[in-house]
């Protein structure tokens, strides 16, 4: 049925196979990474704007440190004057890296936070997406007044039930992400 | 065997999920939700087919001794190209299969079908089997999927009919293993007990 397995053989048939399929695979990335790029830049741009207040002019990403880590960092202005930064902060969940972003007015009050990609339990960590109670409670969240932790830490965030570590989690990058605004 | 034959006994004689137990890891790990179970069900089945044909295609002209890394080479590329495609077209089902989709690479279904069946038969009769074992993997999967949603989060593909939260266990490893041990023996018990 199938050739003699002579060196010659072998190593034609790989080459050609891997020479086949890396040329399959460059040809599907180039015609797939403008769509990639784009849909990237579109869940990006969409939570920048969901956690911004409206009407402000919106400024290019810039680099700041976020909790140790290198991040990026987005300006939005009114009249020349900074209204709101959206800082992109991420921290360790319970299933992997938490990266969210966080909108904070000028005078360091939370405005609104999302999350841009997680790995945590559908059904249970999952909901710091979904859970309304949970998400809410960071709109207008000022870490002047309030402690930015969990209650089960003596803090004043309510944890999604059943899901400390990813309510740990979502609020270390709160913090993170409000103590990195007070460097700009 | 005729192409119907091919179809139906991937469904049930040699269900890959209940019967044969391969591809368990993202059995366990994928079928959080209904709607998750389905997705990595149609995109195993999407590797499968096209590997399928693809191996039983190149099968006469790959020396013996090479036949595996071909194999994997082919399945892998697939998959990829798999990859790239969810990514820019359905952005938040690979967001939530995520680690799971490069890892139909080394599913044993897909490499166990190019070596028992595609690589000895046409074309034709390796797409049809391509698509009855990958139609078993996705109904047992949706199925799991199904069961663990409605017992850990009180929804069906994502609908709520249930205030509050489910048993969470279920959504959670220990679950995954209760419920496909339960389906396992009622599937042998009253479908395949021939």
């Amino acid at each position: 049925m199938a050739v003699q397995s002579s060196l010659k053989n072998m190593v034609i048939c790989l080459f050609s196979t891997c020479f086949i399929c890396s040329a399959l695979l460059a040809g599907v990335y180039a015609l797939t990474k403008k769509p990639i790029d784009e849909t990237n830049a579109k869940i990006l741009k969409d939570s920048v704007s969901a956690v911004l207040p409206e009407g402000g002019e919106l400024s290019e990403a810039a680099p700041i440190t976020v909790g140790g880590q290198p991040s990026e960092y987005y300006v939005s202005t009114k009249n020349g004057e900074p209204v709101a930064y959206a800082i992109k902060s991420t921290t360790v969940g319970f299933g992997g890296p938490l990266t969210i972003m966080v909108g904070i007015t000028a005078d360091g009050t939370v405005y609104n936070t999302s999350v841009l990609s997680h790995a945590e339990t559908p059904g249970l960590g999952a909901k710091c997406n979904t859970d309304e109670k949970f998400m809410a409670q960071w709109k207008g969240f000022n870490p002047a007044e309030k402690i930015l932790a969990v209650k089960k830490d003596n803090g004043d965030v309510d944890a999604i039930t059943a899901s400390t570590i990813t309510s740990r989690a979502y609020t270390l990058a709160v913090k993170n992400a409000v103590e990195a605004m007070k460097t700009l | 065997m005729s192409k119907f034959k091919l179809i139906t006994k991937g469904l049930v004689k040699d269900n890959p999920t209940f019967v044969l137990l391969l591809g368990m890891c993202p059995t366990l790990a994928t079928t959080t939700s209904a709607i998750n179970g389905l997705s990595m069900g149609l995109a195993t089945l999407f590797v499968l087919v096209l590997s399928n044909m693809a191996i039983s295609l190149i099968a006469p002209v790959v020396p013996d001794k090479v036949h595996i890394p071909v194999y994997i080479v082919v399945i892998a590329t697939f998959v990829t190209l798999l990859q790239f495609l969810m990514q820019a077209f359905v952005p938040s089902v690979y967001a939530s299969l995520g680690l799971f989709i490069p890892l139909i690479v080394v599913n044993c279904i897909v490499l166990g079908r190019a070596e028992a069946f595609a690589n000895k038969n046409s074309i034709v009769d390796s797409a049809f089997d391509g698509i009855g074992v990958g139609l078993g993997f996705t109904l047992s999967l949706t199925v799991i999927g199904i069961v663990r949603e409605i017992l850990g989060s009180g929804s069906i593909f994502g609908w709520k009919f249930l205030a509050g939260d489910g048993m969470l266990a279920f959504v959670m490893a220990p679950g995954a293993f209760l419920v496909l041990g339960y389906l396992m023996v009622l599937f042998n018990k009253f479908v395949a007990k021939k």
